[in-house]
């Protein structure tokens, strides 16, 4: 029996986990104060195995400062509240484990790059949405409704499958370089929303998706650096998603 | 402060909400106030699936689903409900396909479906796939797909946006006039009042697992919607029934969906027997969640748990394709790999009931307008969703009814919201509004509270989990509303240490943790007082269902101490279940 032969051993691995020390160093910067800037502190904390970047904060705002600011909501990898930059890197506080970053050095947290700092982690979320709604992210029919549902293969389902696992966290695009010093550009995870729709096959507004994104803000701003695809906390092939809107721009014809 | 003036304002941006918004945004003007970017909202998290009897894949009618949900909800179903919820679970489907929705197909290249816990063929014979789904994301392909749609249309939102109260004309106890003029929001960036009149309201504002430790919902999901509507007033019915979720996270509580069982997977304890065939002989693992809880439960009781302390048993998905896993399965796989470094593919996952959803909420009726007592209406006011109780899921919810609740009813609420405001007219506000929320926060902003906001909730929650979980008894029940009065006590002490006007969100908190107390207190009175055991609500002293005293909808109004229920600030009434063709029957599977 599976269960009898690996029970000790998922056992072993949920046991006591032995609790560390850890510090955390925070950017903070607090608009309510006069003449507010940008600056770092530091939290040192007792944590267990299992904890989540997302614990610390916690536990440093209902412990220690309550000011803290910070999004979160479900905190299980789905809502995409909580992306931050975690050591140098775009992830989302909930799903990165302390265990699995160095915590013999600083555990640096900061906002995301390229929005406007709001207060401590939070930034401002509306123009990362503008550039969203701006690649009419929903899908386009022509002619009467069907009466029941529109046919779709397992293999047409299966060609846009990747790109509808977005969570619209924003990681793939405050890690673009290109995004950072161009707040024009459309960003990936506009073209990621993108994708889901030009390569949906019930889907006819591909067209005008494309001209949009053929724009000088558009896909060829891209610089391929994968940064995106490595920050997606969905492992959505992000920068697979622009070339392929890329190449469709070369060959679809208008 | 600001005042904006619409026709319809929709409280909450989730399932509920939005599908309201989509309804009532090409009718009337329309706003959505929601606390979180509407993205974020906690049908996102939903994995497993929407029934609908479409029959794509085997013969499925929608008697068959109404009835599955009636014996379900252990007969508490208002059954006219079910009908509805039933009959048009088919269009809310197509309508989702419709609006660009992503489902799992079948070969023929039609909406595939599977199967879930409690849904059957011919009531009882035999598990039957009515489930349609998209992998085990189905809440996030629904948020997503009713966002775009929103974004199609326009619709304009309010986006983190507290709603701390409602404005009614007069006390709903008393008053035959009484309705609904607006709601009052705290806007998170800036700290200010924002009161928004509206002919129509529509609460969709979700659950509020957040009175219990482990849970599988959102920190945010904190009852506002119910707390807010009962503070002025307006009863909440059946909140003592709360759903815990068989298969949480061991020690964490994130969701593992039913969908596991659906494609094969088998719960076992520690001496790796399918404890199931004991308990629900007929659909074993498929059996409804609160039965499946128990059982899980009870086999940790018992000494049969696994782990080093016994006190969690294990899902096994090792005898499936590991091709079939990535499928169907990828994110809960994904979650099992990340939070607990187990691998699905070949060990067993831990897992343990987590607190999932409320089958109670503000009593509606089908067209989900807001009942004051048991007969009349509030005017202009409306809910939807797991805010709202219709009452289509009883004493327990089956699983992938919430998904279709949403929908269904959500819908319904836009419709009737908007057809309501396109002939009433705009009512008197009353003096200041606002008045009594704003003396609130500045109690807490700028008081001298020494209370702490976390240590209050912490307190109240693993109260709950200890007194008000799976097991019940008068005396645990007891000892949670001991701990409840001292917190809401304490809670008159509290105080924050950020007194800032942005992104307050330690206030924020402090205001949550106010409806949480208000809403313990009501599912704990309502548990006390229900003396029998029925769907998720398991009374060890009075383990049997009990029809003849107990086939009623608890309504809960908030009262002054000594006026209600001893000891609280509940006083209890009770209204009749709608039976229109299911007479009650023994529960079994």
């Amino acid at each position: 029996m599976t269960a009898l032969a690996d029970a000790p051993e998922a056992a072993t691995d949920m046991g006591e986990i032995p609790s560390f020390e850890v510090t955390m160093r925070l950017e903070r910067y607090d608009p309510d104060v006069e003449n507010p800037q940008a600056r770092w502190e530091e939290f040192t904390l007792t944590m267990h195995g299992t904890d989540r970047v997302l614990d610390a904060l916690h536990k440093i705002k209902w412990d220690q400062d309550g000011s803290l600011a910070f999004r979160r909501s479900c905190a299980h990898g789905i809502c995409g509240s909580d992306a931050m930059r975690i050591n140098g890197k775009n992830r989302l506080a909930c799903k990165t484990l302390l265990k699995d970053l160095d915590t013999s050095k600083p555990i640096t947290v900061e906002p995301i790059k390229g929005l406007p700092v709001k207060k401590d982690l939070i930034v401002d979320m509306e123009p990362f949405f503008a550039s969203y709604r701006e690649v009419m992210p929903f899908l386009i029919t022509t002619g009467n409704q069907p009466s029941a549902e529109r046919l779709q293969s397992a293999e047409q389902r299966a060609r846009f499958d990747d790109t509808t696992k977005c969570i619209l966290c924003a990681a793939c695009t405050t890690s673009c370089p290109v995004f950072w010093t161009d707040g024009q550009y459309f960003g990936p995870a506009a073209i990621v929303n993108a994708h889901r729709f030009i390569f949906d096959s019930r889907d006819e507004g591909g067209t005008q998706r494309l001209q949009i994104l053929n724009d000088k803000e558009g896909v060829w701003r891209c610089r391929t650096t994968f940064n995106c695809s490595e920050a997606c906390p969905r492992g959505i092939e992000v920068t697979k998603a622009i070339a392929e809107v890329k190449r469709a721009i070369v060959t679809r014809t208008f | 402060m600001q005042t904006h003036t619409y026709d319809v304002v929709i409280v909450g941006a989730g399932g509920a909400g939005m599908r309201a918004a989509l309804e009532s945004s090409g009718r009337a003007r329309t706003a959505v106030v929601s606390k979180l970017y509407p993205t974020r909202s906690h049908t996102g998290a939903a994995q497993g699936g929407m029934c609908a009897a479409l029959a794509n894949v085997e013969e499925d009618n929608w008697e068959w689903h109404t009835f599955d949900t009636v014996k379900g909800g252990d007969y508490l179903v208002d059954q006219d409900a079910a009908e509805v919820m039933a009959k048009e679970a088919i269009d809310a489907v197509l309508d989702l396909e419709r609006m660009g929705l992503p489902f799992n197909r079948t070969p023929e290249g039609k909406i595939d479906q599977r199967r879930f816990g409690g849904h059957t063929r011919n009531h009882g014979e035999a598990p039957v796939r009515r489930s349609c789904y998209a992998a085990d994301r189905t809440g996030h392909m629904i948020l997503q797909t009713l966002y775009q749609q929103c974004v199609k249309q326009d619709v304009e939102f309010f986006n983190e946006f507290y709603v701390f109260d409602v404005i009614l004309t007069g006390d709903p106890a008393t008053d035959d006039d009484v309705r609904a003029a607006g709601v009052v929001a705290y806007e998170l960036a800036t700290g200010e009042i924002h009161v928004i009149r509206a002919k129509s309201i529509v609460f969709a504002t979700g659950g509020a697992g957040k009175v219990y430790k482990t849970t599988s919902n959102a920190h945010t999901l904190t009852g506002d919607g119910m707390a807010v509507a009962y503070r002025r007033g307006i009863p909440l019915e059946d909140m003592e029934f709360f759903q815990f979720h068989p298969t949480g996270l061991a020690g964490l509580g994130i969701l593992l969906s039913e969908a596991a069982r659906g494609e094969g997977a088998i719960l076992r304890n520690a001496a790796g027997e399918r404890f199931m065939e004991r308990y629900a002989p007929t659909i074993k693992d498929l059996a409804p969640r609160d039965i499946v809880a128990r059982s899980m439960a009870n086999e940790v009781r018992e000494g049969r748990g696994a782990g080093p302390n016994k006190d969690y048993v294990l899902l096994d998905l090792t005898h499936l394709e590991p091709a079939h896993i990535d499928a169907k399965l990828p994110d809960i796989t994904e979650f099992a790999r990340t939070y607990l470094g187990v691998e699905p593919y070949t060990e067993p996952v831990p897992v343990y009931p987590t607190a999932h959803y409320a089958m109670g909420g503000i009593p509606t009726n089908i067209t989900t307008q807001v009942l004051r007592n048991n007969t009349d209406v509030v005017p202009g006011l409306f809910a939807a969703g797991e805010v709202a109780c219709v009452s289509v899921h009883g004493s327990n919810r089956l699983g992938t009814n919430s998904l279709l609740d949403i929908n269904v009813f959500g819908k319904r609420a836009g419709i009737a919201a908007a057809e309501y405001a396109a002939t009433a007219e705009l009512v008197e506000l009353p003096e200041a509004p606002q008045a009594d929320i704003e003396a609130e926060l500045v109690r807490i902003r700028a008081g001298a509270g020494t209370e702490n906001v976390a240590a209050i909730r912490k307190a109240l929650q693993e109260s709950m989990d200890l007194n008000a979980q799976v097991f019940r008894t008068e005396d645990s029940l007891i000892q949670a509303l001991k701990d409840i009065t001292a917190l809401r006590d304490r809670y008159g002490r509290v105080g924050v240490s950020d007194r800032g006007t942005s992104y307050n969100t330690e206030l924020v908190e402090a205001i949550e943790l106010g409806f949480l107390i208000d809403l313990a207190e009501v599912v704990v009175v309502g548990a006390l007082a229900r003396k029998e055991s029925r769907g998720g609500h398991f009374r060890e002293d009075f383990p049997d269902r009990d029809d003849a005293e107990f086939m009623l909808h608890t309504m809960a109004y908030p009262t002054q101490p000594g006026d209600g229920v001893a000891d609280s600030t509940v006083r209890l009434d009770y209204k009749p279940v709608v039976v229109t063709r299911y007479q009650p029957m023994e529960r079994k599977y």
